[in-house]
């Protein structure tokens, strides 16, 4: 209720408390780095660094997608479904057999995820139905589609071209993937910031009502939202399926709430119109640190979720002393 | 003895300090009223009474016994009731339920929603209210609101009971309800804290008057030992010259006809027209529909039928988004509802509406938005400590600058102000009706819907008067008064009561 400032007032004093709370999850990540460093000097090594980073750029893409969607006060659950159904679709047109060029199946790809995250705003914005809801729906007509078009079966063979965009280094060594992630969050961050479009997101989840009444299109905004976050996990898709070289129906499976976690580690609020896109990566960083970290110290997989489990929460606590 | 007494009360926010060794005592069966600009630390200092904040030092002591109130619910058990400056309703739940929220009658460990309704729908009818307990809090004016709160508050037999700004958006009629109310409670023994913007108010009911000033209690005087005057030269730290700057401005052509505007139990066949260079004032009861027609107007509601002409086209917004395209501006009347976005900062939300402005080739220019939005912080003076505060930590009557910074920026043909000076200080509504005046004088309009009757009479240059949802009447500047105003608003009521 007694819902105070964002830590933006930070110009005046910073208590150590607001401090904690705003840069916390940043001071978690670096001191897991260090950590790690410490531990597995291997873990800051270039090959390292380079594998986390392919990594986190697929996660990232979703979670990116996702705080447009949580910061109009929303939520996508479908996002890993559309990751898989992109990446089958792409599959489909990228192999050898078929004949097509890699652009081809891109844009195929893409285009599912784009028409799906399209269906999810049209029944979010325009049709009232409820987010949770909505992207549930979408989430099992998805899958459906998935498996419709190869009855399940997984599709081999594909093209090198198209293989290049998940396995392919640019100079022997930047990946591709991660290019990708960077231009798409040069792109996202100038929405975010410099655009009208990031500012009525911002204002949409706020106040719905209030941003309705200075004449912003606020359906439009909100169907938007998830046309980009069904295009951003499209894309994801199709780089995963690149990568491992043949299309699965499985790929994707559960990272919606991965994405969700980045999101809300990176400070989001759930209750939309509060969030920071710089605060959303480091959410996909130290999760994904966590991860490979803990696969180097060689913890079993169980405890690692039961650890990552804790962060979430934890991170999500911290930031909640902000609204004390 | 004092009921209540605060000593040397500090509080800071983020290392700004707003309340600066406060005292303040307060003694059964009174009405202490607290006054003073906006962003006095009123607010703020009734906060820490109610266990909302705590004060960074000093003491509270109740009964002489020195007392710590560590959240609402302790000040509750001690007695003490807020009724808060921003409405907090739970939309989703009836009235009834938010009336007696947190303490439900209850049967057996579960609610007894016979007990919960019967005892609202006596509440109500014993404070002349007619609303349905039943009835979603959302579906509530913003009056009603109001009113509820004030029920909410008074049915929990406190001590002291705190009024943070209870009359800033209700009418005469439920003004009169709430002073009877205050002097029933008075008799019991209770001390009330009444804090308004509205000088004749405080001096009809108050015993006692204390001024603050940023955050410095600069004195307490008895009721009837100061003056109007006075109590402003106080607040405001200057003399004031006059209340209602209003400039005589030609009046121009037709900018806005209305044609026999219905919309099915709203409003209906409504009939006007606006002027360049006129101020058009609009009074009624709450619930008279004029809210309710200048949504329409604004295109935020469809009219079952009629005609709105602008500069002699018919016009037929399908949205705000095509009001503010041809020129119009609509300052509600509820702030935090449809005013403001509270998690965006000062900056972002004055820019909101006008941000098309700011953009070169598709990217916002910061630096000439900045700008902007401090010469508006500076012109209507809005206390914040910069332009990137979010919104939620402003004070009241600041929240309320920032909503008219936000349209004036615009700067469009016409404004409906919806209740603009709600919770603003004097010195500051004789700042904002200057900008008025200017405003219209460069040939553009101003629809002002007021509850405040010296308001309307002291800045308008016609006054419609609706009542009951109909047209009933109109009077020009020099025609103006009370009882003409008054016989207006009920003209309606009258009829349908013999009928
Ligand atoms: N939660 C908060 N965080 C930061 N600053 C705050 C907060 N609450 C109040 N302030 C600041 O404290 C000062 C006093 O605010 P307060 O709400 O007490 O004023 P007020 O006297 O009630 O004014 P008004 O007449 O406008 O209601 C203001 O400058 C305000 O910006
Ligand atoms: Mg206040």
């Amino acid at each position: 209720m007694n819902n105070l400032s964002s830590g933006i007032s930070a110009r005046n004093k910073l208590s150590a408390r607001q401090f904690v709370s705003t840069f916390g999850s940043l001071i978690g990540l670096i001191v897991l780095v260090i950590l790690m460093t410490i531990l597995k000097p291997t873990f800051i090594g270039g090959a390292n660094i380079r594998n986390i980073l392919r990594i986190a750029s697929i996660n990232g893409l979703l979670a990116i997608g996702m705080s447009f969607v949580i910061i109009t006060g929303g939520i996508d659950l479908s996002v890993g479904a559309i990751m898989g159904c992109a990446g089958m679709y792409s599959a489909y047109f990228a192999q050898t057999k078929m004949g097509y060029p890699w652009w081809v199946a891109v844009a195929v790809g893409l285009g599912m995820g784009l028409l799906i995250g399209l269906f999810n705003g049209i029944c979010i914005a325009y049709l009232k139905v409820p987010a949770f809801v909505g992207t549930l729906g979408a989430m099992s007509i998805a899958k459906g589609f998935t498996f419709l078009l190869t009855d399940a079966k997984p599709i081999p063979s594909l093209n090198n071209e198209f293989k290049f965009i998940g396995g392919g280094n640019i100079g022997g060594w930047l990946p591709v993937p991660i290019v990708i992630m960077l231009v798409v969050l040069v792109i996202c961050f100038t929405l975010f910031y410099k655009t009208r479009y990031g500012r009525y997101v911002f204002a949409v989840g706020g106040n719905h009502n209030a941003a309705h009444i200075s004449g912003i299109n606020t359906k439009a905004i909100i169907c938007s939202v998830y046309a980009i976050s069904g295009l951003l996990a499209a894309l994801a898709g199709v780089i995963t399926t690149a990568r491992v070289t043949s299309g699965v129906t499985s790929t994707g499976d559960g990272y919606e709430t991965n994405a969700i976690a980045m999101v809300v580690i990176g400070g989001t609020s759930l209750a939309g119109g509060r969030g920071r896109l710089w605060g959303t990566i480091v959410g996909i960083l130290l999760l994904q640190c966590l991860t490979n970290g803990l696969d180097m110290l060689g913890v079993n997989a169980y405890y690692q979720l039961i650890i990552k489990g804790f962060v979430v929460i934890g991170a999500v606590m911290l930031d909640g002393l902000r609204n004390d | 003895m004092n009921l209540l007494n605060l000593a040397n009360i500090k509080k800071s926010f983020y290392g700004v300090e707003v309340l600066h060794s406060v005292d303040f005592s307060l003694k059964a069966g009174t009405v202490h009223a607290l006054m003073g600009e906006n962003g006095a630390g009123k607010s703020t200092l009734m906060k820490i009474i109610a266990g909302v904040h705590k004060p960074d030092s000093g003491t509270i002591s109740i009964d002489g016994k020195s007392v710590e109130i560590s959240n609402p619910l302790e000040a509750r058990h001690l007695g003490i009731a807020m009724i808060h400056q921003e409405l907090t309703p739970v939309n989703e739940m009836t009235v009834a339920e938010n009336v007696f929220l947190g303490r439900e009658p209850v049967r057996m460990g579960l609610i007894d929603h016979k007990k919960l309704y019967s005892q609202t729908k006596e509440l109500l009818d014993k404070l002349n209210i007619s609303i349905d307990p039943r009835e979603k809090m959302k579906n509530l004016r913003v009056a009603d609101q109001q009113m509820i709160e004030i029920a909410k508050a008074i049915s929990q037999n406190a001590r002291i009971v705190i009024m943070d700004e209870p009359t800033s958006s209700i009418t005469d009629r439920e003004v009169e309800i709430l002073f009877k109310l205050i002097d029933d409670l008075k008799s019991k023994g209770t001390a009330i804290i009444y804090i308004s913007h509205k000088i004749d108010e405080i001096l009809r009911i108050s015993d006692e008057i204390s001024i603050l000033r940023d955050g410095f209690n600069v004195g307490t005087w008895k009721a009837g030992e100061i003056d109007v005057d006075t109590i402003i030269r106080n607040m405001v730290g200057r003399e004031l010259t006059a209340q209602f700057p209003k400039v005589n401005v030609p009046i121009g052509e037709k900018i806005l006809e209305v044609k026999n505007l219905t919309l099915k139990g709203q409003y209906e066949d409504i009939s006007f027209d606006l002027h360049k260079g006129e101020i058009l004032g609009f009074v009624g009861l709450v619930g008279s529909g004029r809210t309710e027609l200048m949504d329409s107007i604004f295109g935020l509601t469809q009219p079952d039928s009629g005609r709105i002409l602008l500069n002699g086209k018919e016009v037929r917004f399908k949205g705000p988004k095509d009001a503010i395209r041809s020129g119009l501006a609509y300052v509600t009347e509820d702030r935090k509802q449809e005013g403001l976005v509270l998690p965006m900062s000062v900056h972002h939300n004055v820019t909101l509406t006008f941000l098309r402005n700011f953009v070169r080739h598709g990217i916002i220019q910061s630096r000439k938005e900045v700008s902007v939005v401090r010469d508006q912080v500076r012109a209507l003076n809005i206390k914040t400590a910069s332009v990137s505060q979010t919104i939620n930590s402003l004070s009241g009557g600041n929240q309320q600058k920032v909503v008219l910074a936000k349209w004036m920026i615009t700067a469009p043909g016409i404004i409906i102000f919806d209740e603009p000076t709600r919770g603003i200080d004097v010195g500051a509504k004789v700042e904002i009706y200057k900008i008025m005046c200017e405003y219209v004088a460069q040939g553009n309009a101003i629809i002002m819907v007021s509850s405040e009757m010296p308001e309307a009479m002291g800045m308008s240059d016609r006054i419609i008067v609706l009542s009951n949802h109909k047209y009933s009447g109109e009077l020009k500047r020099g025609e103006f008064s009370e009882e003409a105003i008054a016989q207006l608003q009920f003209k309606h009521m009258v009829k349908s009561l013999i009928n």
